[in-house]
């Protein structure tokens, strides 16, 4: 009877997920249906954000932010992912075991700091740096990118960390004994072994970083301008959204509606593919 | 952390009038420093309730065409056949005004002068270095450094980008008037409402942007001389907005529509700008509560409004809008 009951509730509660899934895109789909009409696929090579006079009508194009969001996310990945490795591999085999506590308690509680603080301080102290470092405006790609890499940091190694403490003692002591280096045993033994968390936890902070927004709209300099270089300011599609929401009505509406799709889409695309792709193997 | 506490302060308003006969009206953020200070010296001198809530003029616009508030707040003005075509009535409450604020090593509050022609050179990308000479021309006496010009503009539509770009297109008629205009100068940097600009400009070294007046005495950051129609450099403060302010021209006949940039005048300050009030007009009964609520903030609010840095109407236009008010028999 209870056996009953809890296999009907599992099943509902997968079912929920499923429904709010297709829920969340037929909504989507439904608002952009007026911008997917009037602009059709050259939405994503458009490359102006323009409303029209008297807010009627207007140009809109996601090519901008949906090249923003990918290039910060890019460029955070870029920096987070060695970093990242590097904490994980320290805190399992090379820290002083005093050390490893500490250390974890620091990151998981980096891990919990909301986006919005981390957007305040790249602001207030971290923009000017690198306005005096790089040049620039102090806002911009690089800027959104750097923070966005300290935010997924924690979270990457945290996982990391705890898939490369699950291999088994033995397999890493008969590794020392065939005469292999520190280095070896990481490189042989213990990647290969956690491949799997090691590949979920980057596929879980990808899509942080896609994601995020409150960080983001402080740094990226929200200008809908193709970046020339690293430190220009652009947009991203959260940012964009989230700035333009509140006054927006007809077809920028159901244009941001639109870029919304094309983030959830993207989004679906890159973690379907990193799942297929790098965990489907094995299989 | 401000807006969040001003959201806090909102949510409780709201939360504890439930039950109230609450006046609700949202709109234009522009005026809802001076808005706020009124409702709430309202409700201690009547217990009255009036709620606003600053979400933007395209906002409030949208909501009273939909008739889901009781007023709505805009910085732009809407033409009568607009007015008369949705079926509103419209006032203007007060005049507030934009600066140039800026961030530059060693040039102090009211130090830069900004002529006309420079000011259109940057906010257009013509002059792409702050020692340009369209600049220096007027500013021999300050140094200034050859670093790139930031610009710092709003990401949002907004009000206050609105009758920056008005005045803008009286120096320069390539400039479009506009809500969100696209903006040509080299290097931008686009914040969400005039306290992201503010930011913005605090943390940009080299950087100038468009605020609201009352940002600009809060953050305490340098602003600009800019040049007025009658060719003078007049510093923004308090006088010379009110000096604006006289040229302006409402009459109730054409509902008060004008907008009063760039006034005539040797000693107005150029960027001025009127916010308005937006009344649906069938609601004969609640527009009687909201004109009773402006007709007590007319009487008693002017020297709240001068602290907070706006300049309150003068005499004659609220007699004005008291005969609008009257023949529209909402008073």
């Amino acid at each position: 009877m209870v056996g009953k009951i809890f296999k009907d509730f599992s099943l509902l509660s997968a079912i929920l997920i499923l429904v709010i899934l297709v829920a969340i895109f037929g909504i989507l789909y439904s608002y952009a249906s007026d911008a997917i009409h009037t602009f059709g696929w050259d939405f994503l090579t458009t490359t102006t954000w323009q409303p029209g006079e008297d807010d009627d009508g207007g140009i809109f194009g996601g090519y901008i932010p949906i090249v923003g969001t990918l290039l910060a996310t890019l460029i955070a990945m870029l920096i987070a992912v060695p970093i990242a490795m590097g904490i994980a591999i320290f805190l399992t085999e090379v820290a002083h075991p005093l050390l490893i506590k500490p250390v974890s308690i620091a990151i998981e509680l980096l891990a919990a700091i909301p986006s919005i603080i981390y957007g305040m301080w790249g602001l207030f102290y971290f923009a000017p740096i690198i306005q005096q470092s790089f040049g620039g405006s102090g806002v911009g790609l690089l800027t959104a990118g750097i923070v966005l890499a300290i935010m997924i940091v924690p979270f990457m190694s945290a996982i990391t960390k705890d898939a490369m403490n699950t291999t088994p003692g033995v397999l890493k002591e008969s590794a020392y004994a065939m005469g292999a280096t520190k280095f070896e045993v990481i490189k042989d033994v213990i990647m290969p072994y956690s491949k799997t968390a090691i590949i979920g936890s980057v596929i879980l902070a990808l899509g942080r970083a896609l994601g995020e927004t409150m960080a983001v709209a402080f740094l990226i300099g929200s200008i809908v301008k193709l970046p020339s270089k690293v430190t220009d300011p652009t947009t991203s599609i959260p940012v964009l959204l989230a700035n333009n929401f509140a006054e927006a009505q007809d077809l920028e509406l159901s244009s941001m509606f639109y870029l919304a799709l094309i983030l959830f889409a993207v989004s679906f695309i890159i973690i379907s593919f990193a799942k297929f792709y790098f965990l489907g193997r094995k299989r | 952390m401000k807006k969040l506490l001003l959201g806090s302060v909102v949510a409780l308003a709201v939360a504890t009038s439930a039950n109230a006969e609450a006046l609700k009206g949202r709109g234009a953020s522009f005026p809802a420093p001076v808005y706020k200070a009124w409702t709430s010296a309202y409700n201690k001198a009547t217990g009255v309730q009036v709620n606003y809530t600053p979400t933007g003029s395209g906002d409030g616009i949208k909501s009273i065409k939909k008739r889901i508030v009781d007023f709505a707040g805009s910085d732009k003005p809407l033409k009568p056949e607009v007015l008369k075509e949705n079926k509103l009535y419209m006032f203007p409450t007060v005049v507030g005004s934009i600066v140039l604020a800026y961030n530059i090593d060693g040039v102090k509050d009211g130090e830069l002068k900004l002529s006309r022609e420079a000011i259109a050179a940057i906010f257009s990308g013509k002059a792409k270095m702050w020692d340009d000479e369209v600049i220096k021309k007027e500013n021999k006496d300050v140094k200034l450094p050859h670093e790139p010009i930031t610009v710092a503009v709003r990401a949002d539509k907004s009000g206050t980008t609105f009758n920056f770009t008005y005045f803008l297109n009286k120096i320069n008629p390539e400039f479009k008037v506009s809500k969100k205009p696209e903006w040509k100068a080299e290097k931008v940097v686009a914040g969400k409402s005039n306290s992201g600009v503010t930011a913005n400009i605090k943390q940009i070294k080299n950087s100038i942007g468009y605020i609201e007046y009352s940002y600009k005495l809060k953050e305490n950051l340098p602003a600009a001389k800019v040049q007025n129609k009658a060719g003078k450099f007049i510093n923004p403060t308090v006088k010379s907005f009110q000096d604006a302010a006289k040229y302006a021209s409402w009459t109730k006949e054409k509902d008060f529509y004008a907008i009063i940039g760039d006034p005539d005048g040797e000693t107005s300050y150029p960027i001025v700008a009127a916010t308005f009030i937006l009344l649906p007009a069938e609601k004969a009964e609640k527009n009687k509560e909201v004109v009773k609520f402006f007709e007590w903030a007319y009487k008693n609010g002017d020297k709240v409004a001068a602290d907070l840095g706006y300049v309150p109407l003068p005499a004659s236009t609220k007699d004005e809008i008291a005969k609008y008010w009257a023949e529209k028999k909402i008073k």
